[in-house]
């Protein structure tokens, strides 16, 4: 193994990197500002870095493999990591976490670590051991919360349906080895007939999918965990979790499964249907806003689906286009829900009452965050969710787009009911003004900033779909 | 930068200097100044527009620029207009800049209310430039969200229940819209060329027939709803009747008209075969909206609301024009447009300057206003006079060209429905002489109503550029008549295709 196919995965080795100075570094300093402080600017170089240009190829004999869209799925989701570190900056500062804050970066490092892999694996096994490596930290996180039961619950919950997530995950992976034989992906590709063991096995892949997606019907773990877990675990969880087995599951459909295109295209017609509709009645009575963006977030996840079932290069790049605006959007509006929780305490919408009188800058992102999850322009969400109505129509499934717009409309009323608390209705002791930290603020901006860019300067679009490959 | 871009850069620039004001004062007089531009633009448009025409340019659409947007799905910014969109631009600026001045003495988030309104506007005036579907539907909802908050925060009455209703109304058409113009989109390579969203260029396409009987109905009721077509009218008298004053002039005036301008020049013009197919249930749905619409008003008490619902049959009546698909039909429809525009605008203002003195809108509280406030009480005269189709006013001209135009299909059917439509003219006398009748003469019921003051400067500008207007097109109706026909030969050349065919 010389260097120049070491550097092909120079993301992983990036952030590896980056853990182990994090891990040294904590022994030689006692100092928590110094740790949250280099961790942003480790994870800033690593995201500069993952951008430079890089060779396609494989690696460990076909177990590992890389090219364009892999790299730009991991930048997106390395930029991501970034502003959730800035969000996280003055969350992980408050007393109650004690002195040491390193667990809480080296369990996310090593969880995009997994991520990582998952994305570039040639190979099952490989894919399971990113797979496992992206989710079990995070049962950790979750649990991070040390005083709150409420917390530890949401670990323990996480923990056990991902265990059994994987378990049927395995168990589908076993019966397509028992038919094909091998688990390189490109041994598998083609060699997918709809024979029943296979159907069988590919329906418990999907299944165990289905749970780190959060799709209906295996999405029951998703909002008491995000309300369990810490502010900014929720969001990392909706945000890159999610986003990283988006892009896993597709690559998957569009490389190995391609040749049982109708029935997993049936599939994700009746899921995307289910998701969106199922995660937007249950927003519709939320009155935590954590819950309330976790059901959101369940709902968002079933318009993606909606550029996954074209299955061509448009759909692929319409998907990851949506996910990189869904990062941005998302963790605005779970920003501005942790600085809040942060400064005051408080996370009910109730509490966000006449918000607009004292904090206008928050109300105004939050509200600018929740147009775009809506679909709402000038701001990216619309042109994210236009180009994944587009893809589906482009394989005709129009009622699909139909059912979606009107889940859209029914989505804007919860997302309105958000603005009108914080716009409309009257409250005698609304949150105080408070400023919050310099990170966080940071971390908002570039929200804002790529809510904005990201929809109406189109060459972004054009880039991803430049590397963006179909079935 | 070319010159019709300027009526979207204007009102954002408007609004950035808006950020910087400090007090209502000087936010009110940045939005006068920065509206009174995009006044003077429209003004001259209509002139560069006139000149070029008599220069011999017979394109379908002038000063037309294409920029490429999002090059892999062939979306482009294409704008460019035609008689009718100038005649709209021209009445979107009337109704923008009368509304900032009826909206004088907002007291309460001043720079938010503007910046809303402004940018409202820009939505309207972005729609009736593009020519590309894809830009036309951006500004489209950039027009309507900002309608939630308008409502929500200014209104009065039940506004949060009005204002969710109006917004999800709409989002809701445009479900509907949106699978519309997906569906044109991908049919739009046909006659072998790429797909595309350019409007020009899906016209000469002939959609296949199956698609355009999907399609046709989703683009129709989509923009319908904005039209106020029956029965998914029912966010129209809610909305108006919850809205702040500029609110309700812009909404009524402007916004509906986004409604009957999107179905004729999206719906009818891209589909002409499933127009000519399906004309017939829309007609009698927007002939029901017609009279519906002029029974509803009779009933109601509060003012807003006869309004309201004198919106529905009017803007009914732009759609029934538009699907009795002959020019001089279409005519009536451009026209009709700009005439309920007008006057609905005038009304509005009117109706929130009374109400923001007497605090009722009820009718059976008012009375006797003429001696009060005489400016008020003329201008309303004029407003109703103008609605019932009084000649010499723009309602008239409208009604005619319409009734005429639809009288022209031999065949009974379209026959009976001219006569029905045309019998909400009678109706509408009634509701508009019984209000009139009611609140600006009798005794004055109410002696506080006595100390109340007449109209202010600003009322004064607004209602005067109105009544200038509705009386202008009354007189001297043939300039913008014949503006807007020449630019109506395309469509009903498709139009007559899809007959022949």
């Amino acid at each position: 193994m010389n260097l120049e196919s070491f550097l092909l995965m120079r993301h992983e080795v990036m952030l590896t990197i980056a853990l182990l100075i994090i891990l040294i570094a904590e022994l030689s300093t006692e100092k928590k500002n110094s740790i949250i402080n280099l961790s942003i600017i480790l994870m800033f170089i690593t995201t500069i870095v993952g951008f430079f240009p890089v060779p396609e190829g494989t690696l460990f004999g076909g177990m590992y493999q890389t090219n364009h869209m892999t790299v730009l799925m991991k930048n997106i989701l390395n930029i991501g990591t970034l502003i959730l570190f800035l969000q996280v900056a003055e969350w992980i500062k408050q007393p109650q976490y004690g002195n040491k804050v390193s667990e809480f970066y080296l369990l996310i490092l090593s969880t995009l670590i997994g991520m990582n892999f998952m994305i570039s694996s040639g190979h099952f096994l490989m894919f399971y051991i990113g797979l496992e490596l992206a989710t079990i930290p995070i049962a950790a996180l979750a649990a991070y919360d040390r005083a709150k039961s409420i917390s530890a619950e949401a670990g323990i919950k996480l923990i056990l349906s991902s265990a059994l997530s994987s378990g049927i995950l395995l168990y589908g992976l076993s019966m397509m080895y028992g038919t094909i034989g091998s688990l390189y992906f490109t041994e598998m590709a083609g060699a997918f007939m709809s024979t029943p063991l296979q159907t069988l096995g590919f329906v418990f892949f999907f299944a165990g999918m289905g749970f780190k997606i959060s799709l209906v019907p295996f999405h029951l773990w998703t909002a008491d965990v995000y309300e369990g877990a810490p502010i900014n675990v929720a969001s990392y969880l909706s945000v890159i979790s999610k986003g990283a087995a988006v892009f896993i599951l597709a690559i998957l459909l569009y490389t190995v499964f391609y040749s049982i295109a109708p029935m997993w295209k049936n599939l994700l017609y009746v899921m995307a249907v289910m998701t969106m509709t199922v995660g937007n009645l249950f927003a519709l009575r939320q009155k935590n806003m954590k819950r309330f963006l976790a059901f959101s977030s369940i709902a968002q996840a079933g318009f993606i689906l909606l550029g996954m079932i074209d299955g061509t290069s448009m759909g692929m790049a319409s998907m990851i286009y949506f996910v990189l605006i869904y990062i941005f959007t998302n963790l605005g509006a779970f920003g501005v829900v942790s600085a809040i929780s942060v400064a005051t305490g408080k996370e009910n919408m109730d509490d966000y009452n006449g918000l607009y009188k004292t904090n206008p800058s928050l109300s105004l992102l939050m509200m600018l965050s929740l147009f775009s999850l809506a679909g709402i322009p000038p701001v990216a969400g619309f042109f994210g969710k236009f180009f994944l109505f587009t893809s589906a129509a482009n394989s005709g499934y129009y009622w699909l787009v139909f059912i979606a717009v009107i889940n859209a409309t029914i989505s804007l009323y919860y997302y309105l009911l958000v603005v009108k608390a914080m716009f409309i209705n009257n409250n005698d002791h609304p949150i105080a003004y408070f400023k919050s930290g310099f990170t966080t603020r940071i971390a908002l901006l570039m929200c804002m900033i790529g809510i904005f860019v990201i929809g109406l300067y189109s060459p972004i679009y054009e880039f991803i779909r430049m590397f963006s490959t179909g079935m | 930068m070319d010159f019709l871009t300027l009526f979207v850069v204007v009102p954002v620039l408007t609004i950035f200097a808006i950020v910087f004001t400090k007090n209502m004062k000087q936010t009110r007089l940045v939005s006068a100044i920065g509206m009174g531009v995009q006044l003077i633009l429209a003004i001259a448009l209509v002139f560069m527009y006139l000149a070029e025409r008599e220069a011999g340019n017979t394109a379908e659409m002038v000063f037309s620029h294409s920029y490429v947007w999002f090059e892999s799905l062939n979306i482009q910014y294409i704008i460019g207009v035609d008689g009718i969109s100038v005649a709209m631009i021209l009445l979107a600026a009337i109704v923008v800049l009368t509304g900032i001045f009826a909206s004088w003495q907002v007291d309460f988030l001043p720079r938010e209310f503007f910046i809303s309104l402004i940018f409202l506007s820009a939505g309207v005036f972005g729609f009736f430039i593009s020519l590309d579907l894809f830009t036309m539907f951006l500004f489209y909802e950039v027009a309507v969200i900002p309608m939630y908050l308008l409502i929500g925060i200014w209104g009065t009455g039940p506004k949060e229940y009005s204002a969710m209703k109006l917004t999800l109304m709409l989002m809701g058409a445009s479900a509907l819209l949106l699978v519309g113009l997906l569906g044109i989109y991908f049919n739009s390579n046909a006659g072998g060329g790429d797909l595309t969203f350019n409007i020009l260029e899906i016209a000469k396409v002939n959609i296949p027939m199956s698609a355009q009987r999907m399609f046709f109905p989703m683009t129709f009721i989509g923009f319908g709803v904005l039209g106020a077509l029956f029965p998914f009218h029912t966010w129209s008298p809610d909305g108006h009747a919850s809205a702040p004053t500029a609110v309700s002039m812009l909404h009524a005036g402007v916004l509906m008209k986004l409604g009957g301008y999107g179905a004729f020049r999206v719906a009818m013009y891209l589909m002409p075969d499933a127009a000519q197919e399906m004309a017939w249930i829309f007609l009698i749905l927007t002939g029901i909206s017609v009279v519906y619409g002029a029974f509803g008003a009779i009933f109601q008490k509060d003012l807003k609301y006869i309004n309201a619902y004198s919106s529905v049959s009017h803007c009914g009546l732009v759609l029934f024009a538009i699907l009795m698909m002959n020019k001089t039909a279409l005519n009536g429809a451009i026209l009709q447009m700009i005439s309920h525009g007008l006057m609905t605008a005038l009304f509005f203002a009117l109706i929130g300057m009374i109400y923001g003195r007497t605090h009722t809108r009820m009718i059976n509280q008012l009375g006797g206003l003429m001696k009060i406030m005489p400016v008020l009480s003329v201008s309303y005269v004029i407003a109703g006079l103008a609605s019932l189709g009084l000649p010499g006013l723009s309602g008239f001209i409208a009604e005619m060209t319409i009734f005429f135009g639809a009288f022209q299909h031999p065949d009974v059917f379209h026959r009976v429905l001219t006569i029905t439509a045309a019998a909400s003219i009678v109706i509408t006398a009634v509701y508009i002489l019984r209000v009139v009748g009611q609140i600006l003469y009798g005794p004055v019921t109410n002696e506080h109503y006595l100390k109340l003051d007449d109209a202010h400067w600003y009322e004064r500008v607004s209602t005067g550029v109105l009544i200038v207007a509705i009386a202008g097109i009354g007189i001297a109706p043939l300039w913008l008549s014949d503006m807007i026909n020449d630019s109506l030969n395309p469509i009903v050349h498709q139009l007559m295709q899809a007959i022949v065919k």
